[in-house]
């Protein structure tokens, strides 16, 4: 009796972890088989014939290849380095220094990044790309991505450096570095873990970021790999499903590499703004 | 080498009173412990002398020069964290040879001087190894080494030995010892632990709410605690402490509480007035057993017996008071027994109603 | 006394900071005020309202606001409502109650059942919006789909998803897409518990359902509370339905985010985008002080 009881659970775990599995997968099933299949349609079969042409047409394609290899790394790489730089001076300073108030600012600041978000502030976004002169350009993209990301990167890096015992720069300092000196050897290299999340974070969302770039973009040879799969699927009549898929794989690649090795470099430690 | 200066120093932090108008000097080559419990203040007493804290008033010398806003770099001090702050990033050897970096020592100078060290250390062994991969005893070591290897002119130290275990500690304080003796420099050392304090000082400065309450040798705090606080801080069991009433009759002077009664030199008490209320101080070595109450200058039923091998500690119930004696070698009673305890004179000390000892 | 120890000067503090504060300041405080501006204008790209825009007072609002057209399909009142079934639906039922089952489901498991599953919904997680999109628009195909070709396997007939029930499909498009967020703050809200209260619970002979509602949940409870706000702010800001529907069929998926696309952007009518956009804050000004009070009543409590 109570074996069968021991087994009907099991059997119900696993029934249910199947199914769980199943409805997560099936969703991207197609998008792994349909770029090695040479007749891909919208329908979920194994490549026959299997072919790696896909890829061969991708390469063909100079506005996919320029969106994916150049205006995808430069917008994304760029923010990247601007938000990892900025965040941890600021994070660094909000932890360390005595200014006044700082707590207030954290908290005002996490109040405003999360009303004033990409959407709702579309417009004076837009308004301030344009009075600056960088509609239809990377740095206003890189730019808008920067100020976005900013508000929740300073916070992710404030904790980690909050986390870090004050007495190793004090350490240093009373082993005779200077201020500067302290922070260069001493500061940076301890809190470099939380830049590597920071850039990865970062990265990965302006990567695939889709909103900003679609309205503050206008010529095809400045768009990004996500905006040009959206044109790929939606403009000129019938999607031509082998490369965009194929496309699309490839895109996808860097994000799935870039959650593995943070995975496996630091674990994955849950903080609420990995994604947002 | 150096003579260090604390003159009136105080340090706020808004209205709280860190440090409360502090004053001492240290001798050269002298080892000073400051003693007290968490919040008395002696961690921010190391900070001022270090830099990394600047005070709110008053002013620290070394050797005459004024250092009071000088910062940490240049006051030439080395410095070992209660948790070490070996930097994680920087093998054994960078970590040692970081002070002469930054004082921009040659790479070939800087190199020979940490071998130096790590050599009378005993660490060289661990020179190419990362802090992470070297144990608790290793880590202070290095972290030792890294103080002295600049030959700082004032050694200083934030409860070093907290972070290891009970066997560990006693190694390193002899050690610690030894070497602040070899190399004759000035040490400001803070503890929380008595013992350690005992074991290492030249001088013990005793602090109490950010104030210095007494400062002497080890054995002189120890036998003639300035206040109730030093005497109940120092020494494990403490000083048994005992409040009691002055009887003045005729000459004589008694001190009595309930199951208690001893007379004492009249010439001690001689500026309290008849029915003054005093604290008898006691340590628990100096209560001797005695077979029959006649003898007896107070009388317990015995509440726990401890036998610690060369010693054995017995607590008393004395009229709902407990006092705790150290026996060494006597028979010792059993639980529940009635014990006889005599106190001669000589080890007994007084305290005025400000809880302050009243000389002989 | 750690909070009083500062290690960087205040100037040095303040000239760390300043590169960030001009960021911030710049595309996150004054956005938010310049939509105010520009709601109470006619400003729009082209024509007359693109170089000298006049002020309209409260005409973009009244026009939002008029009762007459305020639910009818492709305008303001509908488009509420239609994002506050998604919210309702898609985060708080979908993923927040499916992000529960399936942290409690291998709570205190650890074998490569729990690695593949909680795997499989992260990658639905961090697959970049457009790709994820393009992959439902395929699996909800009529004619090709993976979904009707599993429902005709099942002896089910086919379902128009995308033109028939587009509401549905992008409330299961967003809850497959965002519950491992869910899942990993539950994980970790559960992990925290510690084992000897559930001990105590196996003691007194309580059953699995008793220990959920009875310790588990209590526990837990401001993570719940931090999740669903998290999660109603992101999936009321959110522009991916449009991605998959483009707003459509009739306006009938078009989220508030959508419609202020379409407005300011296709009709080019940015005071009225900008009205849209202002409302659209002041919700989200309100989760987010209900979430930052929590915060800071659960760090008074620590």
């Amino acid at each position: 009796m109570r074996l069968l009881r021991l087994v009907l659970t099991r059997a119900t775990f696993y029934a249910a972890a199947a199914i769980f599995a199943a409805l997560f997968a099936i969703p991207l099933v197609w998008l792994l088989f349909a770029p090695f299949d040479a007749r891909a349609n919208l329908a979920v079969r194994l490549p026959h014939p299997f072919t790696l042409a896909n890829f061969g047409k991708v390469f063909a394609n100079a506005f996919a290849v320029r969106a994916l290899f150049q205006n995808s790394i430069i917008q994304a790489g760029g923010a990247m380095l601007l938000v990892t730089l900025l965040a941890t001076l600021a994070a660094y300073a909000l932890s360390r220094s005595p200014i006044r108030g700082k707590d207030l600012l954290s908290y005002g600041l996490v109040l405003f990044s999360s009303i004033v978000t990409g959407t709702a502030a579309m417009v004076p976004l837009f308004l301030l790309i344009y009075s600056l002169g960088l509609i239809d350009t990377q740095l206003g993209v890189i730019l808008v991505f920067t100020g976005g990301l900013l508000p929740a990167a300073i916070f992710i890096m404030r904790d980690f450096v909050d986390s870090i015992p004050r007495s190793y720069e004090e350490s240093a300092l009373v082993a005779g570095a200077s201020a500067w000196g302290m922070f260069k050897d001493i500061a940076l290299p301890i809190v470099r873990p939380g830049m590597m999340v920071v850039a990865v974070w970062t990265f990965v969302n302006v990567w695939g970021g889709f909103f900003v770039p679609f309205i503050l973009l206008r010529s095809p040879s400045n768009m990004p790999a996500s905006v040009a799969i959206y044109s790929f699927y939606t403009e000129g009549g019938t999607p031509i499903i082998t490369l965009t898929t194929a496309y699309s794989l490839l895109y996808t690649l860097p994000v799935l590499a870039l959650y593995l090795f943070v995975n496996w470099r630091y674990g994955f430690r849950f903080f609420g703004g990995i994604k947002s | 080498m150096a003579r260090v200066v604390f003159d009136h120093v105080s340090k706020h932090f808004g209205a709280v009173r860190a440090v409360d108008d502090v004053s001492f000097d240290i001798e050269d080559g002298e080892f000073i412990c400051l003693l007290g419990p968490s919040g008395c203040g002696k961690t921010t007493t190391l900070r001022l002398m270090a830099g990394l804290e600047q005070p709110t008033s008053g002013r620290i010398a070394v050797d005459d020069r004024d250092v009071t806003f000088a910062k940490p770099k240049e006051r030439d001090v080395g410095m070992v964290f209660q948790d070490y702050a070996l930097f994680p990033h920087m093998t054994i050897a960078e970590n040692i040879a970081y002070p002469l970096k930054v004082r921009g020592a040659p790479a070939k100078d800087r190199a020979a001087r940490t071998a130096d060290v790590a050599q009378s250390l005993g660490i060289d062994h661990l020179l190419e190894r990362r802090p992470g991969q070297i144990s608790g005893g290793q880590q202070q070591r290095t972290s030792v080494a890294r103080a002295v290897v600049h030959k700082p002119k004032v050694f200083l130290f934030d409860e070093p030995l907290s972070n290891l275990d009970a066997k560990l500690r006693v190694e390193a304080r002899s050690f610690l010892k030894h070497l602040q003796v070899e190399l004759g420099v000035t040490a400001l050392y803070v503890t929380h632990d008595q013992a350690e304090a005992m074991a290492l000082a030249d001088r013990i400065a005793v602090m109490e709410g950010g104030r210095v309450v007494q400062m002497g040798p080890p054995l002189e705090v120890y036998r003639k605690p300035a206040t109730t606080f030093v005497a109940n801080f120092l020494g494990n069991p403490p000083m048994n402490l005992v409040p009691v009433k002055l009887r003045l009759d005729g000459g004589r002077a008694r001190l009595q509480a309930a199951g208690l009664d001893v007379a004492v030199d009249p010439g001690r008490a001689s500026r309290f007035r008849d029915g003054a209320d005093l604290t008898l101080g006691v340590r628990p070595e100096h209560l001797r057993l005695v077979p029959d109450a006649g003898e007896a200058t107070f009388t317990g039923s015995v509440y726990t017996v401890e036998p610690l091998g060369p010693e054995t500690l017995i607590t008393c119930t004395v009229d709902g008071q407990l006092v705790t004696a150290r026996l060494f070698g006597d028979e010792p009673p059993e639980l529940g027994d009635t014990a006889h305890f005599r106190i001669d004179e000589h080890h007994l000390e007084l305290f005025d109603d400000a809880g302050v000892r009243v000389e002989r | 006394m750690p909070e009083r120890r500062t290690i960087l000067p205040l100037r040095t503090g303040l000239l760390f900071l300043a590169p960030a504060a001009i960021f911030v300041v710049a595309f996150i405080v004054l956005p938010f005020f310049w939509v105010a501006v520009v709601s109470f204008t006619n400003r729009s790209l082209t024509g007359p309202g693109a170089l000298h825009p006049h002020f309209v007072g409260l005409t973009n609002y009244l026009q939002l606001f008029a009762p007459r057209t305020f639910l009818q399909p492709g305008q303001f009142g509908s488009s509420l409502l239609i994002t506050g079934q998604f919210v309702l639906f898609s985060a708080l039922i979908g993923q927040a109650v499916l992000g529960l089952v399936l942290a409690w489901l291998f709570y205190r498991r650890e074998s490569w059942v729990k690695q593949t599953v909680q795997t499989l919904a992260i990658v639905a997680w961090i697959i970049p919006d457009v790709v994820v999109a393009f992959a439902w628009s395929a699996f909800l195909d009529y004619g090709q789909g993976t979904l009707n070709h599993i429902l005709t396997g099942l002896g089910l007939p086919r379902v128009d998803w995308l033109l028939g029930v587009p509401m549905l499909s992008i409330i299961l498009f967003n809850t497959w897409r965002g519950t491992a967020f869910s899942m990993l703050l539950f994980s970790s809200a559960l992990g925290s518990i510690p084992p000897s209260h559930l001990e105590t619970a196996d003691v007194t002979g309580a059953n699995a359902w008793q220990k959920l509602r009875d310790i588990i949940l209590p526990l837990i409870r401001t993570h719940i509370v931090t999740d669903l706000i998290l999660i109603t702010l992101w999936t009321f800001n959110t522009f991916t339905p449009f991605l998959i529907t483009g707003g459509g069929p009739a306006f009938r998926t078009e989220v508030v985010s959508i419609l202020t696309y379409r407005i300011a952007f296709k009709y080019f009518n940015f005071g009225s985008g900008s009205a849209i956009g202002m409302i659209m804050m002041l919700i989200n000004l309100a989760f987010a002080l209900v979430y930052l009070s929590l915060l800071r009543r659960r760090e008074a409590t620590r």
